[in-house]
């Protein structure tokens, strides 16, 4: 009889608990690695200013999606956007909103650290694996004041699927036909040299320690890792160094009406680096799935909306580029369109 | 243990059904791995496979071998013998992660300075790599059983061999090895079934190239790794199936070698 109100009292005790525990809100997220550097700082910044605490595990974009779809995190992060094919595939509608723009950089390991000029009809037969020593005369022709050695080309690629590998086969797509019909576009490709490595820092790491290997990774690792990057002649035929200023340029493109749709790899923007995208945050537009409660959604909810005015001016330090205000419009309309039970979340 | 067995099998059968039936006999024949055109095919990852776990089981096999006599028969007992005990048997216990790193940090810059004098591109990372990082991976297995093998040899026929004026090292070759022959194959093959299945450490060291290579030291990928690699993010239903089909394969593979290794298991031990 004692033992039996015991274990009555603690039982109510641990349910009590377990109710009160709802105090401070946590978020799951997952998806592309090449913004994580961006969302560590905002999710941190965010958990100091308002107490909401994300756990982002930056496992690629396909990752993301599939996170997503399967409902086991509260938003997707991914470089691009879902395919109206693979959309048909989730179980409910979701929207994707623009969270920051970066771009993706050629990096390599040669003595001395050069910074090379290279042409896009280079860089498609570098990852094809036409060009295979660094002393190459169409290498050499556009940087005659580069020694460049006669080591062989290592090319190092993505062993995961990922946002960044599907940007970059784009701008490899537009620009080489050769790439086009061999390898095409997509988060995991068939390529045809190289080795994989996981993760944006996956490639960095690989490519920091193999001599003579070429890769890309996002422009803040290269940096972060002091690794060189090439200067890309971009479609108005301008040579353009990768940086925040011409990753900005990039994004300064007539924004369709879907913003979904914008594309910004080969930017017709002047000076604009040619390999910058956008990256999404995927969210479910009916949020009231699966009882999820409604302060987790008001949380989640207030943060995409903090991420996209406020948290911007945490994207600049880490060299991503802010979204331009055309699109901050956009993806606030975007945001209010996410709905609990049929009414906005945000007004 | 078998209903398990059945049920694991019959599992993975029925989630890549839908791969099997579109991939059909070439995803065995052909080597083309390509999530673009959805065309998967499973030899160069088959291949990767049997390669690594065949050269690290020879290099783990001789250098086994090596220890387990030392160990049984030469420093039975003692201080000397405590330690490299105690130290292989440590080796066991490090996480596949872990090896992973010394693999990357220290197997790797060892191998490319190989490569550079040879001529070889430089990649450090390979198949050979796998294969001398799995090596040491599947050393202990093989090394504990083979020395408690060894030093179960009853003592009346290695002094018998010795009064008759044999050796210390021809009884060894040729007393005590013929003699536990049967427990040591035992130990070698538990070992290449670890080999076989190894993912986290394989996957940081193999380059993660899909192509089918024979050149050791050349990039190259596993059936274990790829599905490490790419599974969290295969986005269409042929990929996620065509992956779950190389899991598939790769049970069938263990199970086959499994009951190879047994039945030689066998002929050795009943003489």
């Amino acid at each position: 009889m004692r033992l039996s109100r015991i274990a009555l009292a603690a039982l109510v005790l641990v349910a009590a608990a377990a109710l009160g525990f709802g105090q401070s809100v946590e978020l799951v997220g997952a998806g592309a690695t090449f913004p994580a550097p961006f969302y560590s700082k905002v999710f941190d910044e965010y958990s100091k200013q308002m107490g909401v605490k994300v756990n982002y595990q930056a496992i690629g974009s396909g990752g993301g999606q599939t996170q997503l779809k399967n409902k086991t995190v509260d938003f997707g992060a991914s470089d691009v956007v879902v395919t109206d094919e693979n959309a048909k595939t989730f179980p409910a509608s979701f929207v994707s909103i623009p969270m920051v723009e970066g771009s993706v950089t050629i990096t390599y390991n040669l003595p001395g650290n050069p910074t090379l000029k290279l042409t896009s009809d280079i860089v498609a037969d570098i990852f094809l694996g036409t060009i295979k020593r660094w002393n190459d005369p169409r290498i050499s022709a556009l940087n005659p004041d580069v020694k460049l050695p006669n080591t062989a080309m290592t090319v190092v690629h993505r062993s995961d699927g990922s946002g960044t590998t599907a940007v970059f086969s784009d701008y490899l797509s537009k620009v080489s036909a050769d790439w086009k019909s061999k390898v095409g576009v997509g988060q995991s490709l068939n390529w045809p040299v190289g080795v994989g490595g996981k993760g944006n820092p996956g490639v960095a790491g690989l490519v920091k320690q193999l001599p003579g290997a070429v890769g890309y990774v996002e422009l803040i690792y290269a940096l972060q890792n002091k690794m060189p990057y090439a200067t890309l002649k971009n479609k108005s035929g301008n040579w353009i160094v990768p940086s925040l200023a011409s990753t900005s340029e990039a994004g300064m493109v007539k924004i369709p009406d879907d913003v979904t749709k914008v594309n910004l790899t080969d930017s017709e923007a002047a000076n604009g680096y040619p390999i910058s995208t956008f990256t999404w945050i995927l969210v479910y537009k009916e949020q009231n799935y699966d009882n999820r409660p409604k302060d987790k959604v008001e949380a989640m909810m207030k943060l995409l909306w903090w991420m996209v005015h406020d948290g911007q001016q945490y994207a600049e330090p880490l060299a991503y580029a802010k979204l331009p205000a055309a699109v901050v419009a956009k993806a606030e309309t975007i945001l209010k369109s996410v709905t609990y039970g049929g009414t906005p979340v945000l007004k | 243990m078998s209903v398990l067995l059945i049920a694991i099998f019959f599992s993975l059968l029925l989630t890549s059904r839908h791969a099997i039936l579109a991939n059909g006999f070439r995803f065995i024949t052909g080597s083309e791995w390509d999530p673009v055109t959805n065309t998967f095919r499973s030899l160069a990852f088959v291949v990767g496979t049997l390669v690594t776990s065949l050269i690290a089981l020879v290099i783990a096999t001789i250098l086994a071998l090596a220890l387990a006599i030392l160990m049984g028969e030469y420093f039975k007992s003692g201080p000397f013998s405590a330690v490299m005990r105690t130290a292989v048997e440590l080796l066991a216990g490090i996480p596949s992660v872990v090896y992973g790193f010394i693999g990357l940090f220290f197997f790797v810059p060892v191998v490319r300075a190989i490569e550079e004098p040879l001529g070889l591109p430089p990649f450090g990372v390979g198949v050979f790599t796998t294969a001398l990082l799995l090596a040491f991976m599947i050393l202990p297995y093989s090394a504990s059983i083979a020395r408690e093998m060894i030093s179960l040899v009853p003592s009346d026929l290695k002094e018998a061999s010795l009064s008759l004026g044999a050796t210390r090292s021809e009884t060894v070759w040729k007393v005590i090895l013929p003699y536990a022959r049967g427990g040591i194959m035992g130990g070698v093959l538990l070992s290449l079934g670890r080999a076989l299945g190894e993912t986290m450490a394989v996957t940081m060291v193999i380059g993660n190239a899909n192509v089918l290579t024979f050149n050791v030291f050349a990039p190259g990928n596993t059936m274990a790794s790829v599905i490490a690699n790419e599974f969290s993010e295969a986005s269409s239903d042929i990929y996620l199936s065509s992956l779950i089909e190389i899991g598939l394969l790769l049970f069938v593979i263990s199970t086959l070698i499994n009951i190879a290794g047994k039945v030689v298991v066998n002929r050795m031990a009943t003489r």
